[in-house]
Parts: structure tokens; C-alpha cells; sequence
């Protein structure tokens, strides 16, 4: 089936209209030696009733937070998604369109993205923002290049406590540039030490990178970091934000971010095995005719009528082509209005909500694990939000299979590529969102006393 | 000032194209359909917003509170209040601002807005896909692993191609992907020399934006008669040095909706000169099961999931772009790849592949769009696919073929053989000199329930038309009906023409007005 609606006496009716025998004629520009011969090596087609169950049966196969209580963070989070979601993103008129070129017939996709742009400023607490970059790690990559591009500077500071992804898709996008970037590592309390910062930075350093919530799931010290970035003039301060921890701690701009970015996903984006998800984008106006991707802004039609088009394009690869401020196109729009829906069913009162409950729920868990015998918080002077590591007196590796057979996703481990192998092989990254219930909780701290608490003296 | 004119004008419903309207719809009933009247602005969701308002509670929480410093806490999320039922209508009144595939014929050149089947919806809805997290143990999701190895196969194949990296975001995202390869592997040759690439005037603008990315030089390479020149090719290879060129960006067929014929030829020139060939695979759709890019002399290309393998759109995203390499650049594709050990006897991600220019994006990939894409081509099966490229072929073709009278194509010319693969561009000059700009007639397009097509690319003045396959001939006809009006609208100087759309949810935008002072975000103050 490939959805196909030509009947065969139309293709013949439309074949006598061109003027041509057959189809082959209208290929007449491939040359015979360049066609494929015979068909394609591919499985034949399957009907809708077949297609139904070999996909079931792929994914029974697999097993996830929908089967088990899921303890996993590290950059995606398992967090409450209204069923409203789902409803208004599946309706075609969203899911079947394309970019909003032509604003009079896009007047909703641009409203969205308006009331989206509006709500991610408020998030970051910052003038304004895009509708959307691929994900959370290019975000970071494109706003270090903003900075290099506005202040024209050769280095980029990025505390090593910035999710390994972002710091390896930084890596990948200057290589080749006449940039560097550099590594801060952090301090004994896992967090960026803001005077070793200041020493590391330079009358060549274009911005200073501080994720917070970290990587670890520790808070650090945005407004003295970014201090730090403000000593040397013209320096960005460029602020990893959590979406749903914007609801209850300090936001990028009250703490002296120019830039702020974020990985969208728990606005309302399933884990779905890390992607699609959305970046987020949002910066102080001084920034706005170098920021990268899309922008909807307002205007009136003919009628003085209120309406919304796409704007400032000639940022945009389709005019500046090389020098363009992204090369970026198809964005993530769909994404950004799951999130604008997340954040309207939520509203300021329910996304406080989920924030508080996320932070009680992950220190209930982490005071509760830490007092079992043999198991510490890693870093137990250092405030965290919804997830901490844990040193535990068995590998992590072992651990996370065997909570698998219980019902808990555990895990990652940090010592493994995925993480960025950082930690070492006893640490394990713990993870509560409000959606865990004080019942899984206790079982899983249950689970650890009983299969790896050791025995307080013998 | 309002025009006397629009009032004049009959106004269309905007909505006529889909199932609401009789079966049988012509142009005929569309013009003469009522006016409806002006349509109300639609509020933002913050000046609805009522303070108390809820669409959604937690549930109280079960565990005892820890103390919250003050000085860790901010000022918080500064949204609109809202109940269910009224951000639901909201939503509901945003949709029916807005045009899409589902609603009306969408022939946006070079994005091939076909249908999205809702099968793929579904599949990538489940449970076991959306319920897994990306840092799980393999063991755990071997269904999905298994399911992306095999789309990892199918791309091989109908690129003709050795390996597959599914993880680009989008096709930019792809092109800076295999860009980065090529020139690591240039790197790792000690060639590192070679930092231009070269692309046609006629190229989407990510090819020179997503070089510039990569710190490579863009060399721009003049076309003739829609088609890459070769022999300006060769001039810019001699002029810049063949040992200069990492590689030449070509769109497939083309961004004039042609299939350059002279491609073997072009890739031996490469060749020749040690650099490689780039394609930019957003035309796939055309050649799907007729011809595959590695056979045709490419080394590296990406491919557009939202476009050629039916995943949708979504007001802009998300896309995927995966690429596809020869043997001789795979070392150097992203990490991890989706591969299947056979030590371990299961698929894996493997971040073992020293050569790798490393990561370019969280994660592994658009895993639900890929999801969608896996069951396209799983239900078109090899001879569906190939179907798939001749009916858009010929549903191109049999719209050039009747509008080219009043439409110029210059470079569809049916006497000559010429014909179009499955987009055309026409540049309507005649049309043009009765005073109306090509904006006019986009606009009234939207009129007639249809949405414009892609407008000034490759070419100024030029719209380029995309049917698509899946498109009914009773809907081709209904555009060429609506485009033969349109021109007898302009013949007649009709004043309509310049005031369109009529109804549209808004008239025509002032879009300078909104780039000299830009307001992109809702404060109260306004
Ligand atoms: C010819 C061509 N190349 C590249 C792109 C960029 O692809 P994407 O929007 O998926 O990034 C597009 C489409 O937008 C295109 O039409």
C-alpha cells in the first residue's frame, strides 16, 4: 500500500494529456546505464493488518517506563503528560502542515509558536526566544556560536557538569573552527568553583557555559559564574536550564544569563528513546538579529487586524545561505507545540507543582538511600533538584540488571560512552520525578537495603 | 484603506478542499460558495487567562517535604491560567487558522507534502517505542534496536549505498553530518587541504550554510538551462585547483524539478579531481526504486524523512535526515551506531569506532519520526516504492502539461521531449506583465482553498510546483481549474488579484513592519 489514488484508466487519461506512451518515457533523462535494473532488495509490502502486528510485536519486545517505575534521568525525564497533549498535537491541521511561509494560510501554526516564544522567555526568564532548534545539545553548540559570532572571540568555557552530550556536540561543531573549547572540571562538591572559573577566563573568551541543574543533578551557582563571565566586557553568560525546574529554583536571567538554553523534552515529550525532542532557545533582545532558527513575530494584516508571519529572515539560510546565523530549516514544531500545550494545561500553579514534587520526591528518596549501609550520596553537601549520584557498594552496572527483574529502570551508569564516561564504576545517577509515588520509592529503597545494604558491624 | 474591490470579490471558504464540502467539488462551486464574513481574532492564550483557572491537578503529595532554601527558589513560570475546555477551543479555533495536507492540497515545491499515513501515527505511539529511555540497557530494547538496524538496511539499499547513519535531526542537520565526514576522512588522508565545496547557484540554502558550518569554502558553480554546467565545472575545478575541492553538493533530481542526465559524467570530473560527490536527497521521491545515488557516481547524501517517506510535517518538524556514505567514509559516521553483534548475538549501539568525528546531536536520533519511516517503507514494499516514484512523476508532469499554455515552464517543454521529474517550475511572465506579482497570485491561490507553492527558488519569479503521488487526479484538476481562473482573473485585471486573500483568517500581512520592530513575544504592556 503506498497510499496511491491514480485508478488505472486515470494514468491512462493523464498519459494521453502529456503526450507520452508510458511512464518510462517521462524517465527519459536517466540514462538506461544509471537505472536500477531490477527491483529493490526490500521486504515485500505488508498490508495495515500485518504492519499492526509485527509492530505490536516489536514492541513488546522492549521494556521501558511503561513497564517498569522509572528511576532515569540524565537528560530525559520521565515526567506527567496530560492526555490534552496529545489530542491537540495529533489534530491534522498541526501534524500536516509545514512551516509557516505563508502566514495567511498559517495563522494558527504562528500564533502557537508566538504564545510558545513568549512562554520560553518567561521559562528563562530572558526578552525573548525561537520556536524551537533540533534538541538540547545543538542548542548549546549554536549558542556558543552566537557568542563567537557576536563578540568574534576564539574561546568558549564549558563547565565539565554540562550533560556529555552538549559538550560533545560542542566538540564536534568548533572543531573545525578556529575555536577552542575549553573544559572547567569541577570541584570536590561536583559543582563549578567560580573563582577557578574567573581565573580560567580571558580577553578571548566568548562565553562561559554552566548547566543547572547539572549533570549530576546538582544546583550551581549561576549568578557567581556568570559574574565571573561579566568581569571581562562583552563575555556571555550562557545558562543549561531544566524546563520544569524553571517552575520552582532561579531562572537563567535572574541570575545574569545573556543566553539561555535547554533540552525541551519534559514539556510534554515522551522519553521515546531520546528523540525527537526540541531545543530550546532564549536570549536577551541584544541578540536577536544573530540568533539562530526560526522567529514568529507580530504584525498586522491590511485590515490593521492582529497576526503573526515569520520574521528577521534574513538571519535565515534561504536568504544569507553562507553566511547565515544556522544552517537550520526544518526546526522542531510539532515539539514546541506539545510544549506550549504542556505549559497551558499546567499553567504557572501546576508546573510549580511538578517542580516541588520532583524535589521532594528525589530528597525523600536520596535521604532514604543514603541511609542504608554502604550506599552515600556522592556529593551530600551539594543542593540538588530532581536526581543525585550515588555511591553504592556493588558496580552500577550490576545493580540497574538487577533492579530490571524487580521493576525499577535504573541507571546510567557513568562510566559508560553514553555518559560521557566520567564517574567511576560504583556511582549510579538517581532520578524522581512527582510521577513516583512514595510506594515505588520505599520498594526501591527496599530493593537496595535488601540486595546490597551491608551489615552495619559483625 | 480597504479596497472597494475585495468587497466585491466572492469568498471562497478556505476549508473547501476537504471532506466537509460535496464530493464532488469543483471551482465551479468553490467561487460561488457564500461569504462568511470576517473572522474574529483569536485571543492569545494569555489575555484569556483567568487567574484560579485549572486544566489539569496533581495529586497531593506522599512523601514529607524538604526544606527549600530561599535563595535557591525564583520568581517562577509567569503563565496563563486556563480551563480545559476553553484552551481546548482554543486549540480548536488555532487548527481552523491553519492549512495543511489533511485539509487541502499543499504543492509546496521541494518538501513533497504527501499523505501521512496514520498507521505510522500509530506505531510510533506505542507504548513500547515511546516508553523507552535512551540510556536503557540494550537488553531491554532489542524491538527498537532491531527495528532501526533494519531501517539502517533499507536505506542502504534504496540509496545503493554501504552504510546509513539514521541519526540527523533534519536534512540540514544531515548535510553538516556527512560534510563533517568527508572531511575527516580528507584529514585522515592528509588532505586537509581540501576545504571548498562547490554547489550549483541552484541550491537550497542549508547546502552553504551547513559548509560555512564546517568552516569549508563555498564555491558557487553557475547552471545552464536548469542543469549543472559542466563545462563551468570543470573551469571552476581548474580555476580553484582540483587539490582544493573536498566535494561537490548536488541536488538529484534538481531543485528545477529536472534529472540531470549528465551525473555520471559529473561524478567522474569529480572524481577525477579526488574530491567527491554530495547529494542532497530532499528529491528522492522521484527516483525511489528507478535509480540509486550510489549506482549514479555519489559518495555521500542525506535523505529527508518528512519528505520522501511520508513522516509529517508538523508545522515544521520534526524531520529526520539520515545519511548514507561509501565504504571508504563509513569509519567516520557519528557514534553510536545501531549494529548487530554477533559476538553477543543481539543489536547494539557501538561507540567503538575510533575514527568517528563523534557526536552531533543528544542521544541517537529522531527515534519516532524513524519509527514512522520503517513502516512507510515496510508498507510500500520494493514495487510500491517504485510506484510511488512514477505516480509522482506523473502527476507532475500531467499539471505542467496542462497549465504550461498559460504558465510558462521553461524548462518542461513537451514538444521537445522535455519532460519534468516529480516537481516543475513555471515562471509566469505573461501573466506577470498584466502587473500582478507572483505574491498576488500565491495569495489567491489561498482563496481558492489551496496552498500557495514554493515562490523565487531556484529562480526569481518562479513557482515550483510539488503534486506529489498520493494526490487524486479530481484534485489536480481542481488546481488546474483554479489556476485557469486565476489567470482569467489577471487577464481581465481584475483588482481582486491584488487584495487576496479575501478569506483567509487575515488579509496580507505587512511582514516589513514586523522585521523593522520585531515584537516576538506577548507582554502585558502591549
Ligand atoms: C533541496 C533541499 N535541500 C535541503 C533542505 C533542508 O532540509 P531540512 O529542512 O530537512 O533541514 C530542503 C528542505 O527544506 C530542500 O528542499
Amino acid at each position: 500500500m503506498n497510499y496511491t489514488q491514480i485508478t488505472p484508466l486515470e494514468r491512462e487519461e493523464m498519459l494521453e494529456a502529456i503526450g507520452v506512451a508510458g511512464v518510462d518515457e517521462l524517465f527519459s533523462s536517466i540514462h538506461p546505464d544509471d537505472r536500477l535494473a531490477g527491483p529493490l532488495n526490500l521486504p515485500p509490502a505488508a498490508s495495515e493488518l500485518e504492519l499492526q502486528n509485527e509492530l505490536n510485536a516489536l514492541a513488546e519486545e522492549n521494556s521501558g517506563a511503561h513497564t517498569h517505575a522509572c528511576f532515569m534521568g540524565a537528560g530525559s525525564y520521565d515526567h506527567f503528560i496530560p492526555t490534552l497533549i496529545d489530542q491537540v498535537v495529533g489534530r491534522g491541521e498541526f501534524l500536516t502542515a509545514y512551516t509557516p511561509y505563508q502566514a495567511e494560510a498559517s495563522q494558527g501554526a504562528l500564533q502557537a509558536f508566538f504564545e510558545f516564544q513568549t512562554q520560553v522567555a518567561g521559562l528563562a526568564a530572558l526578552d525573548v526566544a525561537n520556536a524551537s532548534l533540533y534538541d538540547g545539545a545543538t542548542a548549546v553548540a549554536e549558542a556558543a556560536m552566537l557568542a563567537v559570532n557576536v563578540n568574534g572571540r576564539r574561546r568558549v568555557l564549558v563547565a565539565s557538569t554540562v550533560h556529555p552530550d552538549s559538550r560533545a556536540v560542542l566538540r564536534t561543531y568548533f572543531e573545525e573552527l578556529p575555536v577552542t573549547v575549553v573544559e572547567i572540571p569541577a570541584g570536590p562538591d561536583g559543582i563549578i568553583d567560580p573563582e577557578a572559573l574567573a581565573q580560567a577566563i580571558d580577553n578571548d573568551t566568548a562565553c562561559v557555559i554552566v548547566q543547572s541543574p547539572n549533570f549530576h543533578g546538582l544546583i550551581e551557582d549561576w549568578n557567581a559564574c556568570f559574574e565571573a563571565a561579566h568581569s571581562i566586557p562583552k563575555t556571555l553568560g550562557i545558562a543549561v536550564f531544566n524546563p520544569i525546574a524553571c517552575g520552582l529554583l532561579n531562572r537563567p536571567g535572574e541570575c545574569g544569563a545573556d543566553v539561555a538554553v535547554a533540552e525541551g523534552q519534559p514539556l510534554g515529550t515522551p522519553l521515546q528513546f531520546g528523540g525527537p525532542y526540541l531545543g530550546l532557545f532564549a536570549a536577551k533582545n541584544a541578540f536577536v538579529r544573530k540568533m539562530p532558527g526560526r522567529l514568529v513575530g507580530e504584525t498586522v494584516d491590511t485590515d490593521g487586524r492582529r497576526a503573526f508571519c515569520l520574521t528577521l529572515q534574513t538571519r535565515e539560510q534561504h536568504i544569507r545561505r553562507e553566511k547565515a546565523t544556522s544552517n537550520i530549516c526544518t526546526n522542531q514544531g510539532l515539539l514546541a507545540l506539545r510544549a506550549t500545550v504542556f505549559l497551558n494545561t499546567l499553567g504557572p500553579q501546576g508546573l510549580a507543582e511538578m517542580a516541588e514534587q520532583s524535589y521532594h520526591k528525589a530528597h525523600y528518596l536520596a535521604t532514604r538511600i543514603a541511609e542504608i549501609t554502604g550506599f552515600a550520596l556522592k556529593y551530600p553537601d551539594t543542593r540538588f533538584f530532581n536526581e543525585f549520584v550515588v555511591t553504592c557498594p556493588a558496580p552500577a552496572a550490576a545493580i540497574i540488571e538487577a533492579a530490571v527483574h524487580e521493576g525499577f529502570l535504573l541507571g546510567p551508569p557513568l562510566d559508560t560512552p553514553a555518559t560521557g564516561a566520567q564517574g567511576s564504576p560504583n556511582d549510579l545517577l538517581i532520578c524522581a520525578t512527582e510521577k513516583r509515588s512514595r510506594a515505588e520509592l520505599d520498594s526501591l529503597v527496599e530493593f537496595l537495603a535488601r540486595e546490597y545494604g551491608l551489615q552495619t558491624s559483625d | 484603506m480597504k479596497s472597494t474591490h475585495a468587497d466585491a470579490l466572492t469568498r471562497p471558504e478556505i476549508h473547501t478542499m476537504g471532506t466537509d464540502k460535496d464530493a464532488n467539488v469543483t471551482t465551479e462551486n468553490i467561487v460561488t460558495a457564500t461569504p462568511r464574513g470576517d473572522r474574529p481574532v483569536e485571543p492569545l492564550v494569555f489575555e484569556k487567562s483567568i487567574p484560579g483557572q485549572r486544566a489539569v491537578t496533581l495529586p497531593p503529595l506522599d512523601v514529607p517535604e524538604t526544606a527549600l532554601p530561599s535563595e535557591i527558589v525564583g520568581g517562577g513560570f509567569p503563565g496563563a491560567e486556563i480551563g480545559q475546555l476553553d484552551l481546548m477551543r482554543h486549540y480548536t479555533h488555532l487548527a481552523q487558522r491553519n492549512f495543511s495536507v489533511d485539509g487541502q492540497f499543499y504543492p509546496l515545491g521541494s518538501c513533497t507534502m504527501k499523505y501521512n499515513p496514520r498507521i505510522n501515527e500509530w506505531a510510533a505511539s506505542l507504548p513500547g517505542f515511546t516508553g523507552l529511555h535512551p540510556l536503557q540497557a540494550e537488553t531491554e530494547t532489542q524491538g527498537l534496536l532491531r527495528l532501526l538496524f533494519e531501517l539502517r538496511g533499507f536505506l542502504e539499499e534504496i540509496a545503493g549505498l554501504d552504510e546509513v547513519c539514521l541519526q540527523p535531526a533534519a536534512g540540514a542537520h544531515g548535510e553538516y553530518t556527512a560534510l563533517k565526514v568527508i572531511r575527516a576522512f580528507y584529514h585522515d588522508h592528509g588532505q586537509s587541504q581540501r576545504n571548498k565545496v562547490l554547489a550549483p547557484d541552484t541550491a537550497h540554502g542549508t547546502n552553504p550554510a551547513s559548509c560555512a558550518m564546517c568552516g569549508a569554502n563555498v564555491i558557487t558553480v553557475p547552471s545552464a538551462s536548469g542543469y549543472t554546467d559542466v563545462d563551468a565545472l570543470k573551469e571552476v575545478i581548474d580555476r580553484e585547483g582540483a587539490d582544493t575541492i573536498a566535494a561537490f553538493m548536488i541536488t538529484n533530481p534538481n531543485t528545477a524539478g529536472l534529472f540531470d542526465s549528465k551525473i555520471t559524467e559529473i561524478a567522474g570530473i569529480m572524481h577525477e579531481a579526488g574530491g567527491m560527490v554530495y547529494l542532497d536527497g530532499a528529491n528522492m521521491n522521484a527516483i525511489l526504486g528507478k535509480a540509486r545515488p550510489g549506482d549514479f557516481g555519489v559518495d555521500a547524501m542525506h535523505y529527508n524523512t518528512h519528505k520522501t517517506f511520508s513522516t509529517p510535517h508538523g508545522c515544521g518538524g520534526p524531520g529526520s535526515g539520515p545519511i548514507a556514505v561509501t565504504t571508504k567514509l563509513a569509519p567516520y559516521l557519528p557514534v553510536p551506531q545501531v549494529e548487530y553483534d554477533d559476538v553477543r548475538s543481539m543489536f547494539s549501539l557501538n561507540y567503538n569506532r575510533p575514527k568517528s568525528i563523534g557526536k552531533v546531536r543528544s542521544f541517537f536520533g529522531q527515534i519516532g519520526v524513524l519509527i514512522r519511516c520503517w513502516a512507510y517503507i515496510r508498507s510500500c514494499g520494493p514495487d510500491g516504492l517504485r510506484d510511488v516514484a512514477e505516480m509522482s512523476v506523473l502527476n507532475a508532469n500531467y499539471l505542467a502539461s496542462q497549465l504550461h499554455a498559460r504558465y510558462e515552464t521553461p524548462y518542461f517543454e513537451p514538444g521537445k521531449g522535455k519532460w519534468c521529474a516529480h516537481e516543475f517550475i513555471t515562471v509566469p511572465k505573461s501573466l506577470l506583465a498584466h502587473g500582478v506579482t507572483l505574491l498576488d497570485i500565491a495569495k489567491r491561490l489561498i482563496d481558492y482553498g489551496i496552498h500557495p507553492p514554493t515562490m523565487h527558488w531556484p529562480v526569481h519569479d518562479c513557482l515550483m510546483v510539488e503534486p506529489t503521488e498520493t494526490e487524486s487526479k479530481r484534485t489536480l484538476d481542481t488546481f488546474i481549474d483554479a489556476m485557469s481562473r486565476i489567470a482569467d482573473e489577471i487577464e481581465s485585471h481584475d483588482d481582486a488579484m491584488h487584495d487576496a486573500p479575501a478569506d483567509a483568517p487575515v488579509r496580507r500581512l505587512d511582514e516589513v513592519a514586523a522585521s523593522r520592530k520585531p515584537r516576538l513575544t506577548f507582554t502585558d504592556s502591549q
